[in-house]
């Protein structure tokens, strides 16, 4: 099973509760104050990590998909 | 399973519930009629705009089918019987659980003051939405309390085009929560984009008149005011559960891994006052983030669960075009050290026992992910002051 996240950019309100949960998957672009994603198909290890980043963006721009 | 308080930390207990395979039923009990929303909108770009439930939903209806929540809406608890396990429901009606979330968070303190005339406050979509048709440009907006909300009330409503006049007995802006050198800093900040602050004063008199609210202040100034909200902080809400037999103090009182004091009675959200192993300090924490950790915390404690809750707590507050972050604690720090980086953005780091506790970080992203892990590895004070 693989995993893929996804961030709404657009709607991205650099909150960085991302970060602060997941350091491993997000970071935060200092020029624009937005999210990056670091990895894009977490692991099974990091499941925990992606599903805890996601659930803490305040503006709810973060999925989680399963694919395959 | 019962959850009671539909908010934020009630729908993420339902949330770490549900993902540690709980699959028994789930009444949620909440005294607003709304499905569960977010509140940091309605003091920033919700209040701005005019408050819309359809904006501010946690989650559809539609989450709460797939995970078989019963929801009781507009339902206040008014009492605990914790040796028959039962939640009473104003009305009479009883709810049994076998495990219970008290997740009822905080109200906002009023003046206390009947002759202030009526005062907003920011706590609800209906607070939020009151004030919206308030504020019109040109009016003057006086904000009692320079904490967080009301700065950002002040800063929404001076963007509108109110004048806007801020009063708090401190000697600045959120020295509480952040000292002197940073809250002078909010200070300029706030008189830089044209607010009026009147600090190290007390409200001394408030009084409607034919010409709008007069307010006396104990150094001799005298404001009228065509509005006022009031920002002096909120308390738990915690009326419900005196006599229940779950131990009170200023919050719901809970041990390290969120449980109360009554078997099988956990706590989540604003109201929990709990020790947080990793700062070795017993807090109660009224942020965004830790709501959401804690109700999913909670769900998972009361499923048997024995890990202890101790985050580094974490909060952001957007002021005209401040982004506020902060990361970890700054009370009690006997060493603070603020850096001007430019004239919009600044960090502050806060320690205590020769370790970094706390950084305050205002448009200043990157520092906040190294003194996120600084103060999570209790990097010592002189190693920390020169990460930055
Ligand atoms: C205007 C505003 C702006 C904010 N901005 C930020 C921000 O920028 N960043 C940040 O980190 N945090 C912010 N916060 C704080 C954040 O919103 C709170 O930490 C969060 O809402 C706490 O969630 P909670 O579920 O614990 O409690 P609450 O959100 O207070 O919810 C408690 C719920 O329980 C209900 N209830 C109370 N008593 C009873 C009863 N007896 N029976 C049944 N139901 C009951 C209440 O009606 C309410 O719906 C802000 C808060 C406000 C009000
Ligand atoms: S938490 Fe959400 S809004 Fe904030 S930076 Fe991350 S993705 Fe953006």
């Amino acid at each position: 099973m693989t995993m893929k996240i996804t961030i709404d950019l657009e709607a991205c309100k650099g909150y960085a509760c991302c970060m602060m949960e997941a350091p491993d998957l997000f970071d935060i672009d200092d020029a624009t104050g937005k999210a990056i994603l670091l990895v894009e198909h977490p692991t099974e290890d990091q499941r925990e990590q992606a599903e805890r980043g996601a659930r803490s963006c305040p503006a709810n721009v973060i999925t989680l998909q399963q694919i395959g | 399973m019962v959850v009671v308080g539909g908010s934020l930390a009630g729908v993420n207990a339902i949330e770490g519930l549900r993902e540690r395979g709980y699959q028994g039923e789930i009444t949620l009990v909440g005294a607003e009629r709304h499905l569960p929303y977010d509140r940091p909108p309605l003091s920033k770009q919700e209040l701005r705009e005019g408050p819309s439930v359809g904006h501010l939903l946690l989650k559809p209806q539609s989450w709460y089918d797939e995970r078989g929540v019963e929801l009781r809406l507009g339902a206040r608890a008014v009492g605990l019987d914790t040796r028959d396990r039962h939640v009473i429901v104003e009305g009479g009606d009883q709810v049994a659980y076998d495990g219970l979330v008290i997740a009822t968070g905080c109200s906002p303190r009023r003046l206390g003051q009947p002759e202030a005339g009526p005062v907003h406050v920011v706590r609800t979509i209906e607070d939020a939405t009151a004030l919206h048709g308030e504020l019109r440009p040109g009016r003057h907006l006086v904000v009692i309390g320079a904490g967080f909300i009301g700065l950002e009330v002040a800063a929404t409503a001076r963007e509108l085009g109110l004048h806007v006049s801020i009063v708090e007995t401190a000697p600045a802006p959120l020295t509480r929560v952040l000292g002197d050198e940073a809250g002078r800093w909010f200070q300029e900040y706030h008189v830089d984009r044209g607010v009026d602050l009147f600090c190290g004063t007390a409200l001394d008199t408030i009084e409607v008149t034919a010409t709008g609210t007069r307010l006396s202040l104990a150094d001799g100034t005298v404001l009228v005011a065509d509005l006022v909200v009031a920002g002096i902080g909120v308390t738990p809400a915690t009326d419900w559960l005196e006599g229940s037999g779950v131990t009170l103090d200023n919050g719901v009182v809970c041990d390290r891994s969120l449980r109360t004091s009554a078997p099988g009675v956990v706590a989540a959200g604003d109201i929990v006052r709990w020790h947080n192993d990793l700062f070795d300090e017993t807090m109660r924490v009224e942020q965004w983030l830790n709501a959401v950790e804690q109700g999913v915390h909670a769900g998972h404690t009361l499923l048997g669960a024995e890990e202890p809750f101790a985050p580094v707590p974490y909060f952001w507050s957007d002021q005209f075009d401040a982004q506020v972050r902060f990361v970890g604690r700054a009370d009690a720090a006997d060493a603070v050290e603020v850096q001007r980086l430019s004239d919009r953005s600044m960090v502050a780091l806060f320690g205590r026992g020769g370790v970094v506790r706390g950084a305050l970080c205002v448009n200043a992203p990157r520092q906040l992910a190294r003194y996120r892990l600084a103060i999570q590895q209790r990097v010592a004070w002189g190693d920390a002051v020169g990460v930055g």
